[in-house]
């Protein structure tokens, strides 16, 4: 039961179109360039497994929330695709859909925002029981929120989000989460713009979820000290890829990738401009319209080691040094799967142009 | 399959199979969200002082408008006549609030029509194009905006466009030539409003829902599962509201200054009285000339307290949706 997996995602990508003036646009079709895109997600693969907590780190903008909507359904994916119940969601029909929507929840960051400001506690929580037409509605909506620690229940049916404070808020927002019986929820950032003093409380209320429902949960943070706590694996995303992935035991105390070791070392600072904690790591994010060739971190990277970083994508692959479940996409290390990225490099500079495609990512499928 | 397997650590367990008939119960919370929105509104309306006596006005025409046979004393397009005989047309009558000695409250136009009967009947033209201007323009200008913004793409790319173009006509010239052309009758001015007016709402409304269709609550509406319909009603409708009202309310006062513009200028409609057809029918007969100002003097008046008074509650309602202004 354990490892039974829930959700598996395969090569998700997620790009979306730069925003740009028509006259711009007029320039490129008149040029024949085509237009701009944000590589926000860009072609990532891990499964859910039953019961786990899967946590998802990484520096600001590096697709964190991208990679959790596209979980929810609330993007249609560029490419690849995300597998529920042996189903592959761009092949579900309605009914699968349906049912998918019954079972995949999500909370966000803002607890300000995340609230109908014209609509009750009662009626935001019962919301999704009139979708898809539950019945016992007062009754699962009083459960949901005494789960939720809102007590007593009744006495919150009637209140209008602006007389909650914003515990209270991300309070109902987890029981509107929890009201129809989901298989895994995505919770993104839940905690970070809360108070100091409320975390914990609605902390150790995520952790009762995970324990008493058997839920999967995608945890989503840039604060790997409190993901350490929450999460049974991390999986540590830059400019849209997974660099590392493995148990939260293992990466914390023995990360392999630089990019990983850099974070862990990074001492979260509170950022007054932005009212959350920033992970401060030295250099720039790298552009995510033209992305570069090779590793994406090699502009930052102390241990960088030449040409086979700027031209070789590393694929992320088992090391024949780290830990079984760890995955890591590196060049540092030895493949465990027999890839050589030299072997790469040389038939790319002996080769031509089109030997520059199979350098991506050799699982994936044809990319438009 | 993974549900039965699971349902034994849900908490719902116990209630899985009770059918209690709650159809009801969620009706009445629709319609409960409605009211309170509409009673909120309303209250933090009516705690301005300029809002709450231009309401006064407004309702004190509505009820002239309703009332107007009981009010005024004659139709008002009824040839008043001098004595029982019925000979003499009684025109340019004083009124005999100066004194007069005929019973014209207001006297009597050069064709012999009673002028305050005139100005009576003349506030249910006048409320009638107001209201019905408004109530579509705010309406089909909201339903636009919030289709055009909640889908964007395709279809906002769509709608858009008809409304830049729409923004291309200048309003009173193009009132007029359409009013010229469809034939001068009440319900073309109407129509010819209606068709011009849409555009601010529906831009308006629409930046609205394309900030709102971002916001986590639409999008842990729509991670539910919840219709298109259902997410464009039940979240975003209820939230632009006040700018709905807002342009509603400007949009009275538009379309009375319009029809007054329109009839003044000799397009109003043959068969009913309102009051650009007066200001249209005193210049005319050049009653300014023969110092007639109780003709003129009057419908004015009242084509500018309606019209200040749907300002007034407009700016009422731009303080409530925009706090920045107060
Ligand atoms: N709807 C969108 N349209 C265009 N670009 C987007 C959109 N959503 C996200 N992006 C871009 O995609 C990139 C990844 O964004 P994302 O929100 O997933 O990052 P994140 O890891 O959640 O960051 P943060 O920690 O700041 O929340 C960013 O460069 C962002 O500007
Ligand atoms: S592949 Fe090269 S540049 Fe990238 S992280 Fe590893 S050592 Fe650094
Ligand atoms: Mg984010």
């Amino acid at each position: 039961m354990a490892n039974e997996v829930l959700l598996e995602v395969e090569n998700l990508k997620k790009h979306f179109k730069v925003n740009q003036g028509w006259i711009a646009s007029l320039m490129q079709s008149v040029s024949g360039d085509g237009p701009d895109y944000v590589h926000a997600v860009d072609g990532v693969s891990f499964e859910l497994r039953k019961g786990e907590t899967l946590g998802l780190a990484g520096e600001s903008g590096c697709g964190k929330t991208t990679t959790g909507m596209s979980l929810v359904k609330l993007h249609d994916p560029t490419a690849g695709d995300i597998v529920y119940n042996d189903k592959k969601l761009s092949e579900a029909n309605d009914a699968e859909i349906a049912e998918f929507r019954q079972n995949a929840q999500m909370i966000f960051q803002d607890p300000f925002e995340s609230l109908n400001p014209r609509m009750t506690v009662y009626d935001t929580v019962a919301e999704p029981l009139r979708i898809h037409d539950i019945r016992n509605e007062t009754a699962r909506v009083q459960r949901a929120l005494e789960f939720a620690e809102l007590l007593p229940a009744e006495q919150y049916f009637d209140q209008y989000p602006h007389e909650l404070s914003g515990g209270q808020r991300q309070r109902v927002a987890i029981a509107r989460a929890l009201v129809l019986d989901p298989d895994f929820i995505v919770a993104d950032e839940p905690v970070s713009m809360l108070d100091v003093s409320l975390r914990a409380g609605v902390l150790s209320l995520l952790d009762r979820m995970t324990d008493e429902f058997g839920l999967s949960v995608v945890y989503i943070s840039h604060d790997l000290s409190l993901l350490r706590h929450m999460c049974d694996r991390l999986a540590i995303m830059y400019m849209g890829k997974i660099v590392e992935k493995g148990p939260t035991d293992q990466i914390i105390e023995n990360p392999q990738h630089p990019y990983t070791q850099a974070l862990i070392n990074a001492v979260p600072v509170p950022d007054p401009d932005v009212g959350r904690e920033r992970v401060e790591l030295r250099g720039e994010v790298g552009d995510v319209v033209e992305i570069p060739s090779g590793c994406r971190f090699k502009s930052r990277c102390p241990d960088y080691i030449g040409d086979v970083c700027d031209q070789v994508v590393p694929p992320l692959e088992q090391k024949t040094d780290a830990g079984v479940d760890q995955d890591i996409a590196c060049h540092l290390y030895e493949s465990a799967e027999g890839y050589d990225p030299y072997a790469e490099l040389a038939s790319m500079r002996d080769g031509d142009a089109a030997a520059t495609d199979s350098g991506d990512d050799a699982s994936a499928p044809a990319d438009d | 399959m993974a549900q039965e397997e699971q349902s034994g650590r849900s908490i719902f367990t116990d209630l899985d199979d009770g059918s209690t008939n709650e159809q009801v119960d969620k009706w009445q919370r629709t319609a409960r969200l409605w009211k309170e929105t509409l009673i909120e509104q309303w209250k933090m309306l009516t705690d301005e002082l300029s809002v709450k006596l231009s309401l006064f006005v407004v309702a004190a025409f509505v009820l002239i408008a309703i009332f107007a046979p009981l009010i005024a004393p004659y139709p008002p397009l009824q040839r008043q006549y001098q004595g029982d005989a019925g000979i003499l047309i009684e025109k340019w009558a004083d009124p005999s609030l100066l004194g007069a000695d005929n019973g014209y409250l207001l006297g009597t136009t050069a064709e012999g029509f009673d002028i305050f009967s005139q100005l009576v009947y003349g506030t249910r033209a006048a409320l009638m194009v107001g209201l019905i201007a408004a109530v579509f323009t705010a309406g089909i200008g909201t339903l636009v905006g919030l289709v055009a913004g909640y889908y964007g793409g395709k279809v906002d790319d769509a709608l858009m466009r008809v409304v830049d173009f729409l923004y291309g006509m200048p309003l009173l010239p193009t009132v007029i030539v359409l009013v010229a052309v469809l034939g001068p009758n009440l319900w073309n001015i109407i129509l010819a409003l209606i068709i011009l007016q849409w555009r601010s709402t529906a831009r308006v409304i629409r930046s609205q829902a394309l900030s709102l269709r971002e916001r986590p609550f639409v999008k842990a509406a729509e991670v539910a599962g919840a219709s298109d319909w259902h997410i464009i009603s039940r979240h975003l409708a209820p939230n632009v509201l006040p700018m709905t009202f807002l342009y509603g309310s400007f949009g009275i006062a538009w379309a009375i200054l319009a029809e007054a513009g329109v009839s003044f200028i000799g397009l109003g409609d043959p068969n009913t009285v309102s009051w650009g057809t007066m200001l249209q029918a005193s210049r005319a007969y050049s009653a300014l000339q023969f110092g007639a100002w109780w003709w003129f003097v009057p419908p004015g008046i009242c084509i500018g307290l309606l019209v200040i008074s749907g300002f007034l509650i407009g700016r009422g309602y731009e303080e409530i949706t925009n706090p920045k202004l107060q």
